[in-house]
């Protein structure tokens, strides 16, 4: 056993169970399954059209789900709407426009504390230690920004409800190995302040080298899983879209 | 000199403030719930009518019924909202955009039912201008200008800073993700149409007490709102107010260079042009 299965704890915070389900007619997801830990990073990669942004909407209510269980801190969370399951303690950054572009930084953030009534002062401190870049242009246009601190803003935002699960959709899409590197090093900061995360990536050997542990889908359905190490040193995922 | 600033700038910047006040409702109405509200003229003709309503039964002066016209015609916006639009949102939006003329329509009609096809006004009796230095104006004048002033600082700040009025902004930026913040769209809708609504009757009343109350006013006027909508850039309350004073100069303005019968195809021609060579507007909002 290594290091990765010493840190797991019993309970899961994020189970989903043999889920089907898609958009329209046809069902992108033939039945995935996995599990996230209490502050675990886990990465799903895959070949394009694998479906692995579907996986990751579906436990966020954006998917239609026909078949299989979503189960979130204990509870079945499946067929939720989006903000019930914001209240419940999961966010969600989409790859693209996730950021109100028109809006400064600072109202950014304070759009993803939009559920809460209290005072928000200990969360804008938090979320500027996480970020330091971010408390600079506070006052910057999102839109203005570059790609790098945009994702920041994005994750920033997703944080200050103070999730109990974050879910990433390609956070380093576009973005130079500089950014993804510190996008990967505060994914981890993240983690180790207590919260889990699931993320979708492009970048598969990266993001198997940093992550606790991953899954490869392949056409809609689990075909591999272990720990971030486990998957790269495998010949046949290697084969399969690692290129070798 | 004063003739200039007396014939024509201060009447540019009274039609400007009527402008203004329509087409920051279309510029919202286009930024939150995305399509051309092309029975908005109508709406401030009924605003401005419903004011006249509230003169005759309740006693009013024009001034004092003001405030109940931008209730009343609030309500009305919504409710129109209720039974109509609302039931097309899941459908192309062109649909809408066709409804709302039909809709245009029917408030037009309905003030015909009610008060006649005849022009009407306010109030009986001439106006004197005072003189402020070399500028001639009237009571009303500097009250349009004032109202105009004071609705947009306020609307301009609940914007800015009020959590709803972010809610407002964070839908007109970006729907999707305003609503995975939580964000609750039909109250985000319910609100753009009472802001909506009041503004639009503050606009038909200003018309109808600068000039006269018709019951094309709203329509006839619609086109040149449309155009200071676009001119200040679609979703931009700020580009809307700059928009339709610029609109409402040019046309008092344009007399100087044509004949007066073309006054009101400035607004089509600064429209047209604004369309091909900065479809973004003044303020960079949204490309129609």
């Amino acid at each position: 056993m290594n290091a990765t299965t010493a840190r797991d704890r019993p309970q899961p915070i994020l189970v989903m169970h043999q889920v089907r389900g898609g958009y329209g007619d046809a069902d992108i997801l033939q039945g995935v399954s996995l599990a996230v830990m209490p502050q675990e990073i886990v990465v799903i990669v895959g070949p394009n059209g694998a479906g692995k942004s579907t996986a990751m909407k579906a436990v966020f209510g954006l998917v239609r789900i026909r078949s299989g269980a979503i189960v979130f801190d204990g509870e079945d969370i499946t067929g939720w709407s989006p903000d019930r399951i914001v209240r419940r303690g999961i966010s969600y950054v989409p790859q693209v426009d996730n950021v109100f572009r028109e809006m400064t930084v600072h109202e950014n953030l304070e759009m993803g504390a939009f559920l809460s009534k209290g005072d928000l002062s200990a969360a804008f401190d938090r979320i500027y230690a996480l970020f330091p870049d971010l408390k600079a242009k506070r006052h910057a246009l999102a839109g203005d920004l570059s790609g790098g601190q945009r994702q920041m803003v994005a994750m920033g935002r997703a944080l200050m409800l103070e999730p109990k699960l974050l879910l990433l959709d390609e956070p380093t899409a576009g973005l130079s190995p500089k950014y993804m590197q510190q996008i990967f090093q505060i994914c981890r900061d993240v983690r180790d302040s207590g919260v889990s995360i699931l993320l979708v990536e492009q970048h598969a050997k990266q993001a198997l080298a940093f992550c606790d542990r991953g899954y490869v889908l392949a056409t809609g359905a689990n075909r591999h899983e272990g720990s971030g190490r486990e998957l790269l040193e495998d010949p046949e995922i290697a084969q399969m879209f690692l290129g070798g | 000199m004063m003739e200039f600033l007396n014939f024509y700038v201060v009447p540019g910047i009274v039609t400007g403030s009527v402008y203004a006040l329509g087409a920051i409702g279309i510029t919202l109405i286009f930024g939150i719930l995305r399509f051309g509200h092309f029975a908005h003229g109508d709406l401030a003709t009924s605003g401005a009518y419903l004011a006249l309503g509230a003169t005759a039964l309740l006693g009013l002066t024009p001034w004092a019924a003001l405030p109940v016209a931008m209730v009343l015609t609030a309500l009305l916006a919504y409710g129109i909202h209720r039974l109509f639009y609302r039931h097309l949102e899941s459908r192309p939006k062109i649909l809408t955009v066709i409804a709302s003329l039909g809709i245009g329509m029917m408030l037009r009609s309905i003030v015909q039912v009610v008060w006649g096809v005849d022009p009407l006004a306010y109030g009986s009796g001439i106006a004197r201008a005072q003189a402020f230095g070399p500028l001639m104006l009237r009571p009303r004048e500097i009250a349009t200008l004032a109202l105009t002033l004071a609705l947009v600082a306020a609307l301009l700040a609940f914007l800015r800073y009020s959590k709803w009025g972010k809610a407002m902004r964070a839908m007109s930026d970006n729907p999707d993700l305003a609503r995975l913040c939580g964000v609750d769209n039909d109250r985000v809708t319910r609100l753009t149409w009472f802001i909506v609504g009041a503004l639009a009757a503050a606009s038909g009343f200003c018309l109808g007490i600068n000039t006269e109350l018709t019951t094309m006013m709203g329509w006839s006027a619609m086109l040149s709102m449309f155009a200071a909508a676009v001119l200040g850039g679609v979703g931009r309350v700020e580009g809307a107010v700059v928009g339709g004073l610029v609109i409402g100069l040019a046309e008092e303005l344009s007399v100087l260079l044509v004949p007066g019968p073309y006054k009101s195809a400035t607004a089509f021609v600064i429209l047209l042009a604004i369309l091909l060579l900065r479809p973004q507007g003044i303020f960079k909002g949204k490309v129609l």
